[in-house]
Order: structure tokens, then C-alpha cells, then sequence
């Protein structure tokens, strides 16, 4: 994993607006029998930035993640994830574009009867059949950046809640991905490992400049990342400066009755009139 | 409780049968399909053939046994009992062997399979998968299904032989018959047509046995209830599957081997 060695006032970015989004949802719905979970979703993610999807509990959020990741399809719509329009691919197809693409998700989804080490190795082991020298540094490398390197043979059931996040985040990183989907990775967790994901996240996205789409129930998990940048010098999260306008690459989308009610950056959703947004984030 | 009309119930059971036989196709036309995962396939005939051996050589052992106890009770009454080695040698190749083995496997395998495919599923691991780049049909199923047709073969092969040797302890200790007359009947009375009905019934319940299993694990929903029904449901029809493609295939091969 390379590590650019950028000052901190240079860390953060603004998105690449001019290259083509890395996601884009163009009218997008999806039903499970009666049940219209979306109805006609359009938003596009721009390259570079990491969009956090708010929304109640059963408004298809974690729908988002599985869509763009093609392990669903949609009822009608468009679904154009870096480049290719997934809702017409093959499973085949599926295969080679997943492979930029990291997610982690909601519970992890560790291989249980694998070790970490092997969890983390997964993809490269698929993709080179045996686990030489260089598979081997990448996994401590993916490892290191999430802290866990002492945890290598442990199983996942060894690990706590939090630690089982973060392995998740090395396993979905280990290739470099171009696009990372997180699916609620702080729900459950206290918040001291909560923070301790988000710096992760932060890191990923101000460090390596990765595309990204994070659900989430905890409002203040994305305001913070709003409000922060990483400082690579220190090894960690630290508030942007006062006074000094630093464009984080964050922006937010709220989901209601199955359609993106709102979406824009934090300035705008701090401003909004909508009703229902300001109880939202009250 | 809910009440679903027959003409629904009936739509259901044919979705299910049709999803099946989609299931099956792919995962047998996966073998042909890079790519393919030996050490999967060798892992998983150690986990259900070596590790069924203790229950098959065990109920192989103990069904021969009663079979000849139970054969010598009406044969005595003919006068007949050194064909007690025949007996049971021809009900353990042609009928028992394969259809107990196969019966244990299922109650072993089928719903280990169910339950540990199922738990893949509720744990979102299996979307995890193939978010990673992976097929788990391939990866999962052809290995479990190549694994138990091929084991199950020589299981049966190991039950029956275990079988003879049950019915030689009775035939021996308690009915004082010659070892030696026991074998010779056993082994002369068998003709080519009984080994290979016996031989080809393995494979086709090892193909149930592992595409059940792996159908109702993969389709589990609803948490670890789920879980726990897929299991019972897996057990339940690979178990009935077999006995009814027992009647099926006994019949079917009985017409067309020529038995008399």
C-alpha cells in the first residue's frame, strides 16, 4: 500500500469533478413482493469523495452497497459502478470489476474457519493460488494500517467486535481498491472503537484518495469526518484548522420512503429547511 | 396462521423443484469450468468420506449381522440355512449397502452441509465471497458434490464387505455354520448385474445427498431459525429422495439387466 508523504495541508482534496463519478444511480427501483423498498434512486459519487447515506432502519441503505456491488439487481434502473453499467453485466463480468472494489460489512462477514491472516489474504490467494513472500508482506502491510498486526493467527472469534471491523477494512483494502462501500462499520461498537474506525476511514480516503460509500445510523461518525482531515505526520485524526477553509471530500445523502431526499455536502444540510431533515439531525 | 391456497402451495413446489435443477446444472457444469478447486474437493472427501467411516463400518457391521440372524430364523424352517452367506450377501450389495450408507451420509452430511452453507448465508460470508471475486458454487458446491459422489462409492463398497463380515460373526458364533461355506456362498452367488446395481445407486444418492444439502444452505433465510430449518428440511428430503430413487433405479435397472 503505497503512502504518499503529502504536509497536511495538502492531505485533503476536492473530488476529481472532472473525470466520470465513480458511482452513479439513475432511477433506480426495487421491490421484494409488495414491499417498494426504492423508489427511483438517482445520485452519482464523484471520484475521490466518500458519500455518507443516512436513513431509517429498513430504508435500503445496505440495498445501495449490495446494488452497486452487483450482488443484487434492480428492478429497473441504471447502476454505472467505475465505468461499467453492472445492472447488464454477467456474474462472470461481476467477478473482474469486484475485484476494485473493497467492502466491508455490516457484521464483518469474516471468513469464521479461516484464520486473519487468511481472511485478509483471501483475494490475493484467489487470484495467485499460493501464499508466497509478497502475499504475505501485503497482508502485514494491510494489517499494519489497521493496527492489528500482532493478530495475524488469530481466528475471527478470538477477536472482539471492534477488532473484527478492522480486519474486515484490511481484508477490503489489501488490493487498493478504486472504490471502498462501507455498510454501517461503527453500529454496535463503543465509541472509542467507533472513533477509532472512522480515523481508519478518514485515513483511507484522505491518504490513499479512495471513492467511497459509507451507511451509517450515527450522524455524528460522518459530521466528524466532515470536520477532520488526517495528519500523516502525527498518525492520526485531527480537526481541520480554524479560520482555514480546507474542502473536505464528504458529502451526505438521506434516504426516505425509498428516495434520496437529500443530497449535498454538510454546509447545505446544516441549512436546510426541510422539516424532516432538521429533526433528522437535531 | 397464515393459510396459502393449494393452487399457490402447488406454484411454490414447482418453483422450488425448478430452482433445483438450475442448481444442480450449474454446479455440475461448474467441473467444466475454470477455476477449479481441487484442495477444496480433497478437503471435503476427508470431511465426509474418512469422516463418515466410523458410523457406515458400524451400521455396515451391525445390519449384516441381523440380517443373517433374522435370515437363519425363516431358513431353518426350509432346511436351508447354509444359504444364509447368500442372503445376505446379495440383500447387502444390492440393497443395503448402498441405500444405509447412503442414509447415514444424508443424516450426517446433508444437514452438515445445510447448516454450515446456511450459517455462510445469515452471516452475510457467502455475499462476502462473491464480493472478493469468488464463486461459491464453484468454490462450495461442485467440490461438496464431486467429493460425496466419489466417497460414497467406496463407502458403500466398505459397508458391504463390513456387511458379510457381520453376517460371518453370526453365521459362525451363534448359528455354528463353516466360515469358509459361509464365504464361498457369499461371494459364487453374486452375478455382475448385482454389483453394478449396487454400485451405481452410491452414485446417484451422493449426487442427491450433496446437491440437497448444499440447495437448502444456500437458500437459508431467516437467521440462525433459518438455519435450523434448512438443516431438518435437507435431512429430511435427501433422506425420503433416496429411498424413493431406490424403487425408481432398483426398478428401472432390474428391466434392463435382464434379472430373472
Amino acid at each position: 500500500m503505497s503512502v504518499p508523504t503529502s504536509p497536511l495541508d495538502c492531505v485533503t482534496a476536492q473530488p476529481e469533478r472532472d473525470s466520470p463519478p465513480a458511482i452513479t444511480f439513475e432511477d433506480v427501483a426495487l421491490a421484494f413482493g409488495d414491499n417498494e423498498v426504492l423508489r427511483g434512486v438517482s445520485f452519482h459519487l464523484p471520484r475521490g469523495e466518500t458519500k455518507a447515506i443516512f436513513g431509517v432502519a429498513g430504508s435500503g441503505k445496505s440495498l445501495l452497497l449490495k446494488l452497486a456491488m452487483g450482488l443484487i439487481r434492480p428492478d429497473s434502473g441504471r447502476i454505472v459502478v467505475l465505468g461499467e453499467d453492472v445492472t447488464q453485466m454477467s456474474e462472470h463480468d461481476l467477478f473482474k470489476l469486484r475485484g476494485k472494489i473493497g467492502i466491508v460489512f455490516q457484521e464483518s462477514a469474516l471468513f469464521d474457519s479461516l484464520s486473519v491472516r487468511e481472511n485478509v489474504a483471501y483475494r490475493l490467494m484467489e487470484e495467485h493460488g499460493v501464499y508466497d513472500n509478497d502475499i504475505d508482506r501485503r497482508v502485514r502491510e494491510a494489517l499494519r494500517f489497521v493496527e492489528l498486526e500482532h493478530t495475524l493467527d488469530l481466528y475471527p472469534s478470538e477477536l472482539s467486535g471492534g477488532m473484527r471491523r478492522r480486519v474486515a477494512i484490511a481484508r477490503a483494502v489489501i488490493n487498493e481498491p478504486e472504490l471502498l462501500l462501507y455498510d454501517s462499520p461503527t453500529g454496535g461498537l463503543d465509541p472509542i472503537t467507533s472513533n477509532t474506525i472512522i480515523e481508519l476511514i478518514v485515513k483511507q480516503r484522505d491518504v490513499n484518495k479512495t471513492s467511497a460509500l459509507m451507511v451509517t445510523h450515527r450522524l455524528q461518525d460522518a459530521f466528524t469526518m466532515a470536520t477532520h482531515q488526517f495528519d500523516q505526520k502525527a498518525n492520526r485524526m485531527v480537526p481541520l484548522p480554524k479560520g482555514k477553509h480546507c474542502d473536505v471530500p464528504m458529502s451526505f445523502l438521506l434516504l426516505r420512503n425509498g428516495k434520496v431526499l437529500f443530497d449535498g455536502d454538510m454546509e447545505q444540510l446544516a441549512h436546510s429547511q426541510d422539516e424532516y431533515i432538521r429533526e433528522y439531525i437535531s | 396462521m397464515e393459510l396459502i391456497s393449494p393452487s399457490d402451495l402447488a406454484k411454490t413446489k414447482v418453483q422450488t423443484v425448478q430452482d433445483y435443477v438450475l442448481f444442480s446444472w450449474q454446479a455440475v457444469s461448474n467441473l467444466f469450468l475454470k477455476p477449479i478447486y481441487f484442495i477444496d474437493m480433497l478437503l471435503q472427501a476427508d470431511t465426509i468420506g474418512v469422516g463418515s467411516l466410523p458410523i457406515v463400518v458400524l451400521t455396515g457391521f451391525f445390519t449384516g449381522a441381523v440380517l443373517a440372524l433374522q435370515a437363519s430364523n425363516t431358513l431353518e424352517r426350509f432346511g436351508s440355512i447354509t444359504l444364509v452367506g447368500q442372503l445376505v450377501s446379495t440383500s447387502m450389495v444390492r440393497e443395503l449397502g448402498p441405500v444405509l450408507t447412503s442414509l447415514m451420509v444424508a443424516g450426517r452430511n446433508s444437514s452438515g452441509m445445510a447448516s454450515e452453507l446456511g450459517s455462510m448465508i445469515v452471516t452475510e460470508q457467502i455475499d462476502a465471497m462473491r464480493a472478493l471475486g469468488t464463486d461459491p458454487m464453484k468454490k462450495l458446491v461442485t467440490p461438496r458434490i464431486v467429493a460425496t459422489v466419489f466417497m460414497l462409492f467406496f463407502l458403500t463398497i466398505i459397508s458391504d464387505l463390513v456387511g458379510l463380515v457381520g453376517g460371518l460373526a453370526i453365521a459362525k458364533l451363534l448359528l455354528q455354520l463353516d466360515a469358509r461355506q459361509y464365504w464361498y456362498n457369499a461371494w459364487e452367488t453374486l452375478v455382475f448385474q448385482d454389483v453394478f446395481m449396487g454400485l451405481i445407486k452410491p452414485v446417484i444418492f451422493g449426487f442427491i445427498i450433496a446437491t440437497i444439502g448444499c440447495f437448502y444452505g444456500m437458500n437459508a433465510r431467516g437467521g440462525t431459525q433459518g438455519v435450523g430449518r434448512a438443516t431438518t428440511q435437507a435431512m429430511v428430503a435427501a433422506s425420503v429422495l433416496i429411498l424413493a430413487m431406490d424403487l425408481i433405479v432398483t426398478r428401472f435397472l432390474m428391466a434392463t439387466l435382464a434379472y430373472h
